[in-house]
This record gives structure tokens, sequence and C-alpha cells, in this order.
């Protein structure tokens, strides 16, 4: 039972419609008008250079300009290009990727189609997380409908361009949704991340000249091709145009989908429109963006949700999962569950982390139960430190920083354990 | 026929899919995560014979299939009860209750927290974040998300399995 977003903007106007994710629905609300438009009026440069100044970034945790990414593909190669749509999403928190595939599959098509055409791209490979069974239904069901009206294949909207785009579900594997883990697993092999470089616009998928995006940042940019730079730009802040969705989770009163310009401040995000946590009860802390990011305290909520703000505290826009924690909340019960996971997902290519992953894990369990020494905590930070940047991806950096961020605020609670030999927080969330 | 050749083990209909997942791709290989996935529509797991059958397919070796089907948690290589439950126990669910849930589910069905049922019916388990945190606690059962859920609701919908 998916629900559709609590607030809306461009990107999910229609999305309690449920004709919306058919082609004719899609077409009534003006859609592949943008396709058309890119593919008639506007040269492949003409479409990358709106892309730029429209200042559209990737929405998949990295923020980097989706334009100049696109620019990265070598013009005038004879090799084939792909584009590779990233729904794997596996971030903690973050759900957003899954409402896009179920409720607008026409509008993602879309924006591959611009893409394909700016990057002289001839094939699109969507790899959706193995689980996502039902999205990826959903969205195989609109490529049928997109070849059937000549959207996709030898002869797109009889403009003589050739565009395929070929799902790939993954199988359970976090690692994946990082692009050069997804590019492995794309050709058949085990998602461990490659060393870059090259990167993947000189050497992609099946080692050709590829652009891997993420479904959110797809989804864009049909409404930046129809309504220009200037109108995107009037959403959001000067260096984070545009609007996001945010999924809330956690003790609130309101959880879901929030689609709202980015630097709307945490605080309006978590108290307004997801009702704050239950009456009678406080924030103790807000992850603001899916598990990698590091937590907020609540004297922090604050911020404006960019990441020109975030990184003045430390922390990232991520995937916008906003994870809130009420007063009750153990925070060393939190590290077992954060560490836990990277433990689990490790690719395990690389000795930091595989073993960092593994350390960090046992002794915030330790911790937990009441048998950590005040060296642990110390011991936390030295390994934590020494996983970051050290690494062929970014997960062990994802791996580390939380536990950082829970240390940098809530220290007291790790520090309580120790001194008591046991967990202080009664009422906290079962582990 | 080649004498040596192990028999035939994928069925004609799943080896038409496959081939067709093939021509999709620019390199044969690029369609063995959709050929796995197949594979396990029909059978529970990969056994050897599948594994030789598929690298005959992709033209490599039957360990390189192997080493694919565990690194992936969705792909299995030992035989499976009828259905997969899985326990999203992530932050999320877990802020909402999700590790009673498990424990509680467990006991219902008198298995560990990571077991089969006596009969074979249902492996139950726990799973890192689904995408459904809004929506907690909740759980998978094969390719079907049940959201909100509290144990009362879970016991019904396990109960209803075949």
């Amino acid at each position: 039972m998916l629900t559709v977003p609590h607030v809306t903007s461009y990107l999910t106007e229609h999305f309690a419609d449920d004709d919306f994710g058919t082609l004719p629905g899609y077409e009534r609300r003006g859609g592949y008008a943008a396709a058309r438009k890119a593919l008639t009026e506007m040269s492949p440069a003409e479409v990358i250079a709106l892309v730029k100044d429209a200042g559209l970034q990737g929405r998949g945790g990295a923020g980097f300009s989706a334009g100049l990414k696109w620019s990265f593909m070598p013009a005038g190669t004879d090799k084939p290009k792909y584009l590779v749509c990233n729904a794997d999403e596996s971030e903690p928190g973050s759900f957003k990727d899954r409402i896009l595939l179920e409720r607008g599959g026409h509008q993602l098509l879309e924006g591959i189609l611009c893409a394909a055409h700016a990057t002289g791209a001839e094939k699109t490979f969507v790899y959706v997380r193995g689980e996502y069974a039902q999205p990826a239904r959903t969205l195989s069901r609109c490529i049928d409908e997109a070849y059937e009206k000549g959207y996709l294949g030898p002869d797109v909207m009889g403009t003589g361009f050739r565009h395929d785009v070929v799902l790939q579900r993954g199988a359970g594997a976090y690692i994946c949704g990082e692009e050069t883990g997804l590019l492995e697993s794309l050709g058949g092999g085990k998602g461990q991340p490659r060393k870059k470089p090259p990167f993947p616009a000189q050497y992609g998928a099946f080692g050709m000249p590829t652009t891997v995006n993420n479904v959110e940042t797809f989804s864009h940019v049909p409404h930046i091709v129809r309504n220009g730079a200037d109108w995107f730009r009037s959403f959001g802040t000067e260096k984070s145009p545009g609007t996001t969705l945010f999924g809330v989770s956690g003790h609130v009163v309101r959880p879901g989908l929030f689609e709202l310009p980015l630097g709307t401040p945490l605080a309006e995000i978590v108290l307004e429109h997801a009702g704050g946590v239950p009456s009678g009860r406080s924030i103790k802390g807000v992850i603001p963006g899916g598990m990698s990011m590091p937590i907020l305290p609540a004297d922090q909520l604050d911020v404006p949700m960019a990441n020109e703000f975030l990184r003045e505290r430390k922390t990232m826009l991520g995937t916008g999962g906003v994870m809130v924690m009420d007063d009750r909340t153990c925070m060393v019960r939190v590290a077992c569950i954060v560490t836990w996971f990277f433990r689990d997902e490790s690719c395990g290519q690389c000795t930091q982390c595989r073993e960092g992953t593994g350390w960090l894990n046992k002794i915030v369990r330790r911790i937990e139960r009441g048998a950590g020494s005040s060296e642990d905590i110390d011991i936390l930070l030295d390994v934590a430190g020494k996983m970051e940047g050290q690494t062929i991806c970014a997960f062990a950096d994802a791996a580390a920083w939380p536990v950082q961020g829970l240390l940098r605020h809530f220290r007291d609670d790790f520090e309580r354990h120790v001194r008591e030999q046991k967990c202080p927080f009664t009422e906290s969330f079962e582990l | 026929m080649d004498e040596g050749r192990p028999r035939v083990v994928i069925s004609r209909s799943a080896r038409q899919r496959i081939d067709a997942e093939i021509a999709k791709y620019p390199v044969r290989r690029g369609a063995l995560l959709p050929a796995l996935h197949i594979v396990h529509e029909e059978r529970s797991h990969v056994d050897p014979e599948i594994a030789v059958e598929l690298a005959e397919i992709f033209e490599i070796h039957p360990v390189d299939v192997m080493e694919v089907v565990s690194f992936y948690n969705m792909f299995y290589s030992t035989p499976q009860a009828r259905h997969h439950a899985y326990v999203c126990t992530n932050l999320s669910c877990s802020l909402q209750g999700a590790r009673g849930l498990l424990r509680g589910l467990a006991a219902h069905l008198e298995v560990d927290e990571h077991g089969n049922t006596a009969d074979g019916r249902i492996h139950l388990g726990h799973e890192e974040c689904l995408g459904a945190c809004a929506y907690a606690p909740m759980m998978r059962v094969d390719d079907t998300y049940h959201e909100d859920l509290d144990l009362e609701s879970a016991k019904r919908i396990l109960d209803g399995l075949s």
C-alpha cells in the first residue's frame, strides 16, 4: 500500500492520480512534450547547457552537477555510449525513488530520453534494486508502452534517434548503489566497486562511455526542459536549486514523503510537515539524509536542508532520508544498528572497510551491553578515522561518519553506558 | 549429444527468456543476473547442475556463477522454504518496534529469528532497509511488501501462506 506524498510540487504533482502512471494519462498532463522539444528543437549541447544553467545537482547522495557530468561524455567517439539509471535505492531512511518508480515511470523515461539526446547515448540500463519487484514491474509496463508508441526504439518520435531502455534487477546488495559497484553488477559480476579513474564517462558499463544518474535526477529533467533554467532556479537556494523529496521516518506523527524546495529548514520538515514527535516527548536527534549522514542534535534543526549549509554542521543532504529520534532513544543502540548494517554490507574488498566495520560493530555492542571501557570510545574514533579516505569507494567513509556524528553529539550516552555498566535508557526501542 | 553433458535442467521456457535477456546486452554475461532471477522463479536455489548449465550458456566457469550467487542476498545455493518472510530491522523500523515484531513472529512460528518452519513452509528472517521507512514496521514476503504492521496483522499474513 503505497501512499503518495503529503506535500507535492512539480515532481509529484499528479502522483495521486492513478492514470499518471499510464502513457495516455501522462501525455494528458503534458508528458513527453519536453522530450519532443529536446529532440526536435534543441542540440545536445543546448540541453547540456540548459541543465548546467539550471544547476541541477545529482539526487543520489553526492550532489554533483548533472549537466557537468553529462558534459564529460566523450564526443566524436565511435564507441557506443550508455546511460545508467541508478534505481538501487538502499540507503536506510530513503524511499523516494521507489515512489518515483511506482508513480512516475513515464516522467523518468522522459528524463532519460532528454539525457540520451544530450549525451548521444544509444541505450539506458535501469538498475532497480532486487527487492523492488513491484516498482520494477510497474516501470517495465511503462517501458513497453513507450516502445509501442514509438517513444523508444529505432526511431524515437520519428526523429531518427535510436534509444533502447533495458531494465535489470539487482539481487540484494547495498554496495550496488555505488556507481561502479552497480556497473560491475550490471555486467554480471559481484558488485565490488572499481578504482577511479578511469571514471564511468571513459570506462563505464561494459567498458563503454557511460553516465550514471539517480532516478530522481532524471525525473527533474523534463521539467527543466519544459520550463527553463530560471523557473527551476525559482525553487531552492542559489547553490542548490529545485525541489527534492524528503522521506521522513522514525518518531514523528505524520511520517511520509514531502516534496519541498532545497533549503527548507529541517525544523519545518520535521515539526510542521511531519507533525513533530508525539505529544509528551521531545526530539533528541535527527539524521538528515539517510543513515550514512552524521546525526544532528535537537538544537541544530534550524539548518536549511541544502549541502552548503549542512556541510557547516559536518553532515550532508545525502538522499533526503530524515530519521527522527525522540528523547527516549538510546544512541548507543542506534550505533549498534548503524554499524551492524555497514558490517553486513561491506563488499570485503578493502581491508580498512572489511575489518573496520566489524570492529566498530563489535565495540559498540560491547558498550551497549555494559561491558565497555572508557578506552573503547577512543578506539571507536581511532578506527573510524582510519577508515576515512583509505578505500576504493566511499562506503568506508559512509560507515565511519555516522559513528563520528553520534560521538560528536551524544558522547555522554556512550560514557553513561561505560560508567553504569548497563544501558541507562530503559524506555528506548528494543534491539 | 555428448555423453558427458549433464542433463538439461533449465526449462525450455526459462531458456527462451534467458536468450531474450542476452539479446539486450552488448556482452552475454550482462544477462547473468536476469538469468539467475529467471532460474529462481522455477527453483528455490542454484544447485551445481544449474550452475554448470548457466556457465555453458554464458561461456564462463561454473565457479564464476557460484561466486555471483554467493555475493547476493536474493540468490541461494541451498534448498529454500516455500516462502521468505523478512522483517526489516534497520533503524526506522526498529524505532517502531520491528525487533519485537520479529521476536513475536519467531515465537508464533516456533522458529529461531532466522529459521525455517518444520514443514518447510516459511523461512523467517530479518533484512536491512527495504525502502518503506515511513510505513514501519514492515516485512517483505517473497515479492510483496506489507507495511504498517503490528504483530496480529503480521501473524495473519504468515498464517495465510500456503
